[in-house]
């Protein structure tokens, strides 16, 4: 099966033949003719083959063995990074502008380009291999009339096949026939869209009847269809045969990838084959994310390189007069290169020389190494045991290795409600039939009681096939139900009925449903349990046990719920002969849609509705029209005929269902109860401590969804005032946006006086708006949003939203989530991030910078486009607080010091240049430019950006402001770039200068030459690598056993490598590459050197040490003050609880760690906020002033007890 | 995964768990060492640095300063022989001039004597790289491939030995030194060999394998500007003699500034001159051969003394000494701010 294992088998012409059994794939791939209609005739491959359709080999390996090492290259030398190196090393061939010896540039390229090539080459032998399997999985073909095992990659297109349960579907079929009854079949998706239920695909009548091979093979129908596409749910053709047209949809069709369920064998016509499948079609690239840093960093190369440049141009101008003026007399001992005949072509000439030695101030090594740090953080979350969700057994997963530190900067957070904020788990827990409300609990403790405190559950023993697991708590429903109360019998019905849900009864008695969405299977469920059990569906009838007694109706049409809909309908024909269509959906959709006669019965049900979706219960109205026999006829024929037109037949068929679905008749309302996720509330808090805002984006109603923020948290009692926005018109919408912000603004006058805000008045809304006080929040509507969304609005809408704390937008549509992303994106230039769990989520998860999938229950379209998924909400917290912060740190860490490390290390060139005539002679030897950034200094900066910890994890859930500098892009941005950027030239003039200073007439000991260059540069280099190592000591926060090793192992490495490289061995073998020989035993024997070594050291190293003292103590971060208050910790528990107490007088939200948080958060928000103006700071003093200051004092007081005696503290420090 | 088709159908959840080991590591929950920047440890580390570098500075200047050092730039003071050298065309005239200098008072041990050359540009790329090292530990190698060029060989085809321009430039005035005692003058016995490093003598360096250094070299020629061949630079040592020779090992480590000096002679410690070079009036008699005007060099010749650090260089000392007083200074600096800062503390507490 396995290619490699027959390339061993059969040598090098099985090899061959594999190869080009891959080119051949390719060949027909290839095809580049824009398809325009499709047209399949079966069993009829000669005639197909004039099309040339996509065979049915996959292939979605990118290389061969022949193909690989140039195609990888080329695409390796699409990154800028390595094309620039790969031009570096063309310089160096040139001998006159040769600085640096070839293999300094190419050891290091190659073994990035190795790294690399080695894991482009095992992911695409892992495709190879699953290319393989898949292709040489085998069906059943009919050719010529019987049937033969083929493999899957032989399959052509209008061939026909058999498939048995169980198996794969091998390319886009028509379904033509299968073993059950009126040619159905049953097929799993979960390969397609992730949906584990079954669903059930039809032949067209006509081809059903082809039973066994004989008349398969005599079937000559033709397929005219649409092109390839990628979009699942939908196809459009007709079928050709005899003579007659027959229409085929969607319903007729077995996608690649499916598998067969419960069906013993079927036959179908391979439309679509291969590449062309919509399985294929649709796993296109998915779009590539870059974080905020990277585009920094890119841009901060540049910059570099533009000051590359410029000491190019700087140092080639110095070599150019240099050579005019000493150079020209220096000619008798060192003539110029031939071909060098003035001043001006030499200067030239240095500035390519200078371009080769300096451009280590960008070395290759940054993007690896980068990349090397993303891959472990990705590890850790992939580790964490703490977001492995045992009850769905998923650990968290980093679907992407490249955004981690982006995950330490969010400031907006969209989520999706139902499955990430809720649990998807549906319990029918209320419903109201012609008038009456059922489900309230009988019990004086009220209905939101926890469950022990519930009176006994109704008893549903009467009926041998209710569902044990379900629980209903008022028995007056079960009691009209046995009254006979034909309302609510006709309720049951309904819900018996009108569904899609799929039953299978294992044994007698023993039902299990599968249902497309919970709400459905609760509903189902329900009417199961009250008597009225769904037992089993054809596609033409569907049994019913009614109060024990079966009954079967006929069911004549299924009009189907979509999202425009919004409802679904059966129409069905009782025994007695009566058409009845049951219709259930939205109630906005439902109640205008009901005959008048109802008013009464509405208004009744609108309360009830209200009162459900009060208690952020799902609901769903339920009605049902008398259908005439002639009209039902009339009807379904036009239902007919709409169906086989293909262009438009979409169209057709929902105005014709439209026409259908009217003049009902109200039966009831039902409503069901979404479980909150575990966390949630919580989750919420801290992210909203965070800094973090939260806005809402749900499909679910504006009543529910504003519940549902209530109960978790977004929204509280203490906001001051809650804006809802369901305008229907522009005008509307925008006076309604306009009002919100007069009141935030009347508000925040109050508090500042009147000069100012006139002041602020005058300047851009935005400033205004960002300074608001108070807590307000926006729930605004689907049909809203979009007027809000369009061009004229979208900033003002964005405006008033980003001043509210909280946003819920209700009612959205998958694109309109989408949009409000990218709104955001547009304007805040914020960090987002979209949660959601389900394939209306997709769009947001793409747009936004971090998409993160809820691996749910509604399947795992989310999952396949996120960036990061694990099973629960409250993971996000950790995510984001402590992976995110974490990642944000070390990569902010070790960008900075990178850079610093290449300045120090390259600047030194930069002065040598004013003291060995601008020549681009290089301070260090080739070796220690070979080997600087990938042996000396790599893995101890690489540990650092793995493992480095500021703060203990609980500490940053402890303290949620900790997350802000991320927010606010403090640790690495163009400032602390050019903080390093100056450290790292102050290092290189000192690296410089004061070994310049020593040598200048310098002696050994034994009075024989110490001033030599080789020496020079054996001190150089060792000074900066001690150097750099202690800078990395210094800012190594974490040091674990790893960091040692490597910190140590670095220093150790460059000692031994030092010794072997100036060895006499080496030199021998070898006497023009190891021209150093002896050089480090006699320079590091004097101990002059050493000393100049242990100056360069100090004075490098203990201003820095100074300056970050000085920070420290007079303006510490959030983390300086925590890790510090980790020392004094024990000493001032007791005095800690108090002040707690005092922070949450008021505060209505319960909780230990809450309020803890709470009182820190604003202890920083008064101290430390630097995005809030003046005028938000005097607006939020009066309020919090009580609390803060207490803290304030604490901390201080616990800093200045312990600084009194400043070694306790030390000691205190070497222990923790 | 992009293609899932490729995904092979698990039956029945074959994993047996797909829980996150617990282990320290993958937790992220390894032991570490926290350290912290406290003023305890702060100030500890700033006033013993000061007082290491002060002791050091100390030691340094002390021993710098009984360091003895005679300098004589004689560029200008042989004028009639710069002016020969600078024509090229009398390179193989002999131009001799004497130099006469007194020592006040004794000087007393080991008495180095070196030529120190300035504005000389030995760390010129182009001068660094223009060397064979294969053939200067005696191996018969095509130095047409080196980087020897433009002294590689001469137009007939006859590599030089050795080749390049630093073998080409070499350093070739010979400085003799006399001390006048009493109307009488005698030589100053000085040792031309044991100046190079160990290394350099028995590794980096060897002649080429043959039964006599002549026939060693035959087949090369001396390069341009010298003025007898590799193999006649020491006639009298055998074991001083072509690549071997002390002064052109000492001239093939080049220096790391334009301005060196390097070692020439070293004081043969016999008779009078045991104690080192007594009190008196000496002469250096120069034979005039290395032309530095051209270039606006300077040529001196050096005595001096050396001590453990060296020789009277007092750069490195003041330089222990200012960073030491600098570290010592912001101790007491980031003393008083941290004071200062806690005073501000008290105030707002009681606020």
């Amino acid at each position: 099966m396995d290619r490699k294992l027959r390339c061993q088998d059969s040598g090098f012409w099985g090899c061959l033949a594999a190869v080009t059994e891959v080119l051949g794939c390719i060949e027909v791939t290839g095809c580049c003719v824009i398809e325009e209609e499709r047209r399949v005739r079966a069993n009829a491959r000669e005639y197909n083959e004039k099309f040339q359709y996509a065979s049915n080999c996959i292939k979605t390996s990118k290389y061969n063995i022949v193909t690989f090492l140039p195609v990888n290259l080329f695409e390796q030398f699409q990154e800028v990074a390595n094309t620039y190196f790969l031009f570096l090393l063309i310089l160096q061939l040139i001998p006159q502008i040769s600085s640096l010896s070839w293999f300094t540039t190419i050891v290091p390229l190659v073994l990035v380009l190795t790294i690399t090539a080695v894991k482009d080459a095992t992911d695409d032998y892992f495709r190879h291999k699953s290319d393989n399997q898949v292709n040489n999985r085998q069906s059943q073909v009919l050719i010529g009339g019987v049937l033969r095992q083929e493999q899957w990659m032989n399959v052509r297109v209008g061939d026909i096949i058999k498939l048995e349960n169980n198996q794969f579907v091998a390319a886009d079929l028509l379904l033509l026939s299968s073993s059950e009854p009126h040619g159905l079949c049953y097929i799993e998706t979960a390969e397609l869209d992730g949906e584990t239920n079954m669903k059930v695909r039809q032949a067209i009548p006509v081809t059903a009847e082809l039973g066994d091979t004989s008349q398969l093979a005599c079937f000559d129908g033709e397929v005219i269809c649409e092109p390839p596409n990628n979009k699942l749910d939908k196809f459009g053709g007709t079928l050709y045969w005899k003579d007659n047209k027959y229409p085929l949809s969607n319903q007729n069709m077995l996608l690649r990838g499916c598998v067969l369920r419960n069906t013993e064998w079927c036959f179908g016509l391979v439309i679509f084959a291969g590449p062309d499948t919509k399985l294929m079609q649709n796993s296109g690239r998915t779009k590539f994310k870059r974080t905020s840093i990277d585009r920094l960093m890119n841009t901060l190369v540049l910059w570099i390189f533009g000051f590359l440049v410029c000491m190019g141009v700087i140092l080639a101008i110095g070599n150019a007069i240099w050579e005019h003026e000493v150079g020209v007399c220096f000619q008798i001992y060192l003539p110029w290169d031939e071909g060098v005949h003035s001043a001006f072509f030499s200067g030239f000439l240095s500035f390519w020389s200078y371009i080769i030695i300096l451009n280590t101030v960008v070395p290759i090594s940054l993007y690896v190494s980068v990349e090397v740090i993303r891959l472990g953080h990705s590890y850790f979350i992939n580790w964490d045991k703490k977001m492995y969700c045992a009850k769905r057994r998923t650990p968290a997963e980093a679907r992407t290795t490249t955004l981690n530190e982006e995950l330490g900067q969010v400031e907006y957070i969209f989520s999706d409600k139902t499955g990430t904020l809720t649990q998807n788990i549906m319990v029918f827990s209320k419903c109201s039939v012609n008038g009456h409300s059922y489900g309230d609990v009988q019990d004086m403790l009220g209905h939101k009681a926890e469950l022990g405190e519930r009176p006994e559950p109704v008893d549903f023993s009467f009926n041998p096939l209710a569902d044990p697991r379900f629980q209903f708590w008022d028995p007056s429903l079960l009691e009209a139900v046995k009254l006979g109360d034909l309302h609510v019998h006709e309720f049951f019905r309904l819900l018996s009925l009108c569904h899609t849900v799929m039953s299978e009864e294992k044994s007698e008695g023993e039902l299990l449903y599968k249902a497309q969405s919970p709400d459905e299977g609760a509903l189902v469920t329900a009417a199961r349990n009250f008597g009225f059990v769904f037992r089993s569906r054809t596609p033409k009838t569907i049994t019913v046990q009614e109060l024990g007694q079966a009954i079967t109706y006929q069911l004549l049409a299924i009009l189907d719920f979509n999202n425009i809909r919004k409802r679904m309908s059966v129409i069905v024909r009782s025994p007695e002969g009566k058409i009845r269509l049951y219709c259930k959906g939205a109630d906005t959709i439902l109640l205008e849609r009901l005959h008048p006669l109802n008013q009464e019965l509405t208004s009744i049900t609108t309360d009830h509705l209200n009162e459900y979706a009060g208690e952020g219960l799902r609901t769903l109205v339920l009605a049902y029209r008398d259908l005439e026999e002639s009209y039902y006829k009339d009807w379904s024929e036009r239902l007919h005929r709409a169906g086989s037109v293909p262009e438009a037949r979409e169209d057709h068929l929902a105005r014709l269902y439209d026409e259908v679905e009217h003049d009902m008749m109200l039966l009831g309302a039902t409503a069901i109860e979404d479980k909150l996720q575990q966390g949630v509330p919580e989750t919420i808090a801290i992210l909203t401590l965070a800094n973090i805002k939260i806005w809402v984006l749900t499909g679910d109603k504006q009543e529910t969804a504003v519940n549902i923020g209530y109960s978790c948290k977004m929204l509280t009692d203490d906001m001051t005032e809650v804006f809802v926005v369901t305008g229907h018109t522009v005008l509307e919408v925008r006076e309604e946006l306009r009002k919100a912000r007069e009141k935030m603004m009347d508000a925040s006058r109050s508090v500042c006086n009147g000069f100012s805000y006139q002041e602020k008045l005058s300047s851009n809304l935005t400033s205004v708006l960002e300074a608001i006080a108070g807590e307000y929040a926006l729930v605004i509507n689907g049909h809203s949003l979009a007027h809000a969304l369009e061009a004229d609005m979208e900033v003002e809408f964005l405006e008033t939203a980003c001043a509210c704390k909280a946003v819920i937008c209700c009612r959205v549509t998958p694109l309109q989530k989408a949009q409000v992303v990218e709104l955001v994106k547009k304007y805040k230039k914020a960090v987002t991030l979209a949660i959601g769990d389900g394939a209306n989520d997709v769009s947001m998860i793409k747009t936004a910078h971090i998409g993160v999938g809820i691996s749910g229950q509604e399947g795992i379209q989310a999952v396949l486009a996120s960036d990061y998924s694990f099973s629960q909400f409250k993971f996000l917290q950790r995510l984001l607080l402590v992976h995110g912060r974490w990642s944000y740190l070390r990569m902010c860490k070790f960008l900075c010091y990178f850079f610093y490390k290449n300045f120090a290390f390259t600047m030194v060139h930069f002065w040598f240049g004013f003291f060995c005539g601008f020549s681009a002679q290089t301070v260090y030897d080739q070796y220690f430019i070979t080997l600087y950034n990938i042996v000396y200094t790599s893995l101890p900066v690489l540990a650092m950006g793995v493992f480095d910890q500021d703060v203990p994890e609980q500490r940053s859930m402890e303290y949620p402001k900790l997350y802000e500098p991320g927010q606010l892009n403090l640790l690495f941005n163009k400032r602390e770039f050019f903080i390093c950027i100056a450290q790292g030239i102050y290092t290189s003039i000192l690296m410089f200068f004061i070994p310049y200073g020593v040598f200048a007439d310098a002696t050994r000991d034994d009075g024989a030459q110490l001033a030599d260059y080789q020496s020079f540069a054996v001190t150089v280099a060792t000074s900066l690598v001690i150097v750099v190592s202690v800078q990395i000591g210094l800012d190594t926060g974490f040091w674990t056993a790893i960091n040692h090793f490597f910190i140590w192992g670095s220093l150790a490495a460059y000692f031994t490598i030092l010794f072997t490289m100036h060895s006499d061995g080496l030199f021998r073998m070898f006497p023009n590459q190891f021209r150093f020989v002896g050089n480090a035993q006699n320079t590091l024997a004097q101990p002059t050197v050493w000393l100049t070594i242990a100056l360069t050291a100090v004075v490098c190293i203990v201003p820095v040490v100074a300056f970050r003292f000085l920070k420290l103590d007079l303006k510490p971060e959030l983390s300086d003050t925590v890790r510090y208050t980790q020392l004094v910790r024990k000493k001032q528990k007791t005095q800690h609880r108090c002040m707690r107490h005092a922070g949450r007088a008021g505060s209505r939200r319960s909780g230990y760690a809450f309020s803890h948080q709470e009182g820190f958060g604003e202890l920083i928000m008064s101290g430390k906020n630097m995005r809030l103006s003046s005028l938000a700071l005097s607006s939020f003093a009066p309020r919090p002033s009580a609390s803060w200051i207490d803290t304030l004092r604490k901390k201080k007081g616990g800093e200045g007890s312990s600084a009194g005696s400043p070694s306790g503290a030390a000691d205190k420090t070497l222990r923790v | 995964m992009k293609n899932k088709t490729s995904v092979v159908p698990r039956e029945g959840e074959a994993q047996p768990s797909r829980c996150p080991d617990n282990s320290a590591f993958k937790q992220q929950r390894l032991p570490a060492w926290k350290p912290q920047l406290t003023i305890g440890s702060v100030l500890s580390s700033f006033f013993l640095t000061g007082a290491f570098c002060l002791t050091v500075g100390v030691c340094l200047v002390l021993s710098a300063n009984s360091v003895r050092e005679v300098q004589i730039d004689y560029s200008d003071k042989c004028s009639n022989c710069s002016k020969l050298r600078e024509n090229s065309s009398n390179w193989n005239k002999e131009c001799h001039c004497s130099i006469n200098f007194t020592l006040k008072e004794d000087i007393l041990g080991d008495v180095f004597m070196y030529y120190g050359l300035q504005n000389f540009y030995q760390n010129h790329r182009r001068y660094v790289k223009s060397r064979s090292d294969a053939q200067l530990l005696g191996r018969n190698v095509n130095i047409q491939r080196s980087y020897c060029a433009p002294f590689s060989t001469y137009r007939n085809g006859t590599p030089m030995a050795p080749c390049g321009a630093i073998a080409n430039s070499m350093f070739n005035d010979t400085i003799d030194l006399f001390y006048n005692y009493n109307s009488s003058v005698i030589q100053v016995p000085l040792l031309k060999t044991g100046n190079s490093w160990w290394t350099d003598k028995n590794v980096k360096f060897r002649n080429p394998e043959s039964s006599n250094l002549s026939a060693a070299f035959a087949g090369t020629a001396r390069p341009p500007y010298w003025q007898k061949p590799a193999y006649l630079l020491d006639e009298e040592d055998e074991r001083n003699n072509g690549y071997v020779n002390d002064d052109f090992i000492v001239w093939m480590r080049v220096s790391a500034f334009a301005t060196f000096r390097n070692l020439y002679r070293r004081l043969r410690r016999v008779r009078r001159f045991a104690e080192g070079l007594p009190a008196g009036n000496y002469t250096f008699r120069i034979s005039y051969n290395f032309p530095v005007t051209k270039f606006k060099g300077r040529k001196h010749v050096i005595l001096s003394t050396v001590v453990w650090s060296g020789g009277s260089n007092p750069f490195l000392g003041i330089a222990y000494l200012v960073s030491g007083t600098a570290a010592t200074l912001a101790g007491f600096v980031i003393t008083a701010i941290h004071l200062k800062l806690r005073k501000k503390k008290t105030y707002f507490q009681k606020q």
